[in-house]
């Protein structure tokens, strides 16, 4: 069900996958530090609890 | 403030003080772009106006890192923030100070590189003029990217990419100025422009670096 | 103890977007998804322009965001200045590397559709220089932050530099303008929302709703990170104080 791209198929193809590609990076990319800076901030607070 | 201007001027003057190294990388920088487009003189002389507003742009960059980068060493920026002196005052002598050393030599310097760029002549006096013009925005400008990077290990290239987008409205209105004035066109309006820039920045932006300096003296 | 915004702001900001971010991200998801599949399955080609009109649902929202999004940081550094709130500071901070994305695929989907038709990657044109000179502003922006060790320095400098650079930004796009008048079209979106007569550039009706869904993915996809991001910035912040003391001891 792919829709008619005519002459410009490369164009609108590679436009739409370079923007998509970019926009999953970011929101991979976000979401990993997010888990890492969350683990992170619990393993120190985890031990500054049990040093106390 | 007259005092700290003659002094940050002796110090510039003074061996080391780097006073000549942005007229010699202005010279060189021209030399470099003839050789790269090559010696046609008809080439030359169209891309001249451009060609000379850049080197201005870029010897100007190259001296920014001294004008707080030293004081900030020896601690004398230290005693001067203590100084009766508000910090506005300070930063803009500092920029008064760069650019007598800087901005002025290569205002005098650029004419005659056009001449061995073969400038047309109607291009020489609007060259003068709007490099005359332009400059100081240039330096007030560096000023506040050096106040900014000035807390930093290695600011210079950071500075870099802070300063030169900021350059861009001068660049524009002051080699457009440039360009008109040599291809014999109306300048009124760039120049009008590029004079209104370099006067809201030498008027508001001092603000903005005392305030920044302020901060990485905290 | 420092003062109740240190603690219990960054805290309370946490729990509410927290409970946002499910919402935020579904809406995004659905708005994106059937904007995006509308524009590329169900609208028609342009007369002139044929397919590549479809890139109109990628180039024109991420140009919006790249734009917003550096207001946004605008915003959110006066905030900071003004009432000294760490939370605003960090969302600027958190904010500027999905400007920066945006930027980057307004230019590049802008370059892919100029190749066609104008029969060049790239022109010195008023539009895409500006967006070129936006860009630079988002990378000193970024590198700013990175440099400066200090987390109220840093907000401090970054945010008398976004002023400025607000200022220079707006400044340079009317000097762009005035050096080369350039080959992109007006600005033609917002005639559409406004049902103008029949003029030939406005953006028709048939492409006019996928497009309004896009944007307003965009715009949700820009307020989901920047809460997740923010979240992070938040926790880095603490971790990084926390390590501070730590080794004081």
């Amino acid at each position: 069900m792919m829709p008619e791209l005519g002459k410009y198929a490369d164009t609108v193809l590679s436009a739409y996958a370079v923007s998509l590609l970019l926009l999953v990076v970011l929101a991979v990319w976000s979401i990993w530090r997010a888990r890492k800076m969350r683990a992170e901030l619990e393993t120190v607070e985890a031990r500054r609890k049990r040093a106390q | 403030m007259i005092a700290l201007l003659t002094r940050d001027l002796k110090l510039a003057v003074r061996a080391g003080g780097g006073f000549g190294l942005g007229l010699a990388f202005f010279l060189i920088l021209v030399a470099l772009v003839a050789f790269g487009v090559g010696p046609e003189s008809a080439l030359l002389a169209r891309i001249a106006p451009g060609i000379l507003w850049v080197g201005a742009l870029l010897a100007c960059l190259l001296s920014l890192d001294r004008i707080f980068a030293l004081d900030r060493e020896d601690g004398s920026l230290d005693l001067l923030a203590t100084a009766p002196l508000p910090m506005e005052g300070i930063v803009t002598v500092k920029a008064l100070a760069h650019w007598i050393t800087t901005g002025l030599p290569l205002v005098v310097a650029a004419p005659l590189l056009a001449l061995m760029l073969s400038l047309p002549g109607e291009g020489y006096l609007w060259l003068f003029l709007s490099l005359l013009l332009g400059t100081p925005a240039l330096s007030v400008l560096g000023t506040f990217g050096a106040a900014l990077t000035v807390g930093l290990k290695r600011g210079g290239l950071l500075m870099s990419l802070i300063v030169l987008p900021l350059y861009v409205p001068t660049l524009i209105f002051g080699a457009e100025v440039a360009r008109r004035g040599a291809g014999g066109l109306s300048v009124e309006v760039p120049l009008l422009l590029l004079a209104g820039i370099t006067c809201a920045t030498l008027a508001l932006l001092p603000f903005a670096s005392a305030a920044v300096l302020r901060v990485n003296l905290r | 103890m420092k003062s109740i915004w240190e603690y219990a702001n960054p805290k309370k900001f946490i729990e509410t977007s927290q409970a946002l971010l499910p919402w935020v991200t579904g809406l995004t998801v659905v708005c994106m998804v059937v904007g995006l599949v509308w524009g590329f399955f169900f609208t028609p080609d342009d007369y002139r322009q044929g397919s590549t009109v479809k890139i109109i649902y990628l180039h024109v929202p991420a140009a919006l965001m790249a734009i917003n999004g550096w207001f946004m940081m605008l915003l959110a550094s006066l905030i900071w200045l003004i009432r000294r709130h760490h939370v605003s500071a960090l969302a600027a901070r958190a904010a500027a590397p999905i400007g920066a994305v945006m930027t980057i695929i307004a230019l590049a989907t802008g370059a892919i559709w100029g190749q066609p038709m104008w029969g060049t990657w790239w022109v010195w044109d008023p539009r895409l220089t500006s967006f070129l000179i936006l860009f630079l502003f988002y990378l000193g922006y970024i590198a700013l932050w990175a440099a400066v060790e200090d987390d109220d320095t840093a907000a401090d400098l970054t945010s008398i530099l976004c002023i400025v650079g607000s200022v220079f930004a707006v400044l340079s796009r009317y000097a762009v303008h005035f050096w080369n008048q350039g080959l992109h079209q007006g600005a033609s979106v917002m005639r559409a929302g406004a049902l103008a007569g029949d003029t030939e550039e406005r953006v028709s009706n048939v492409f006019a709703a996928p497009l309004f869904l896009s944007m307003a993915g965009f715009v949700l996809f820009f307020v989901a990170l920047v809460l997740l991001r923010t979240q992070t910035e938040i926790r880095a912040r603490r971790m990084r104080a926390l390590m501070a003391r730590e080794r004081r001891g």
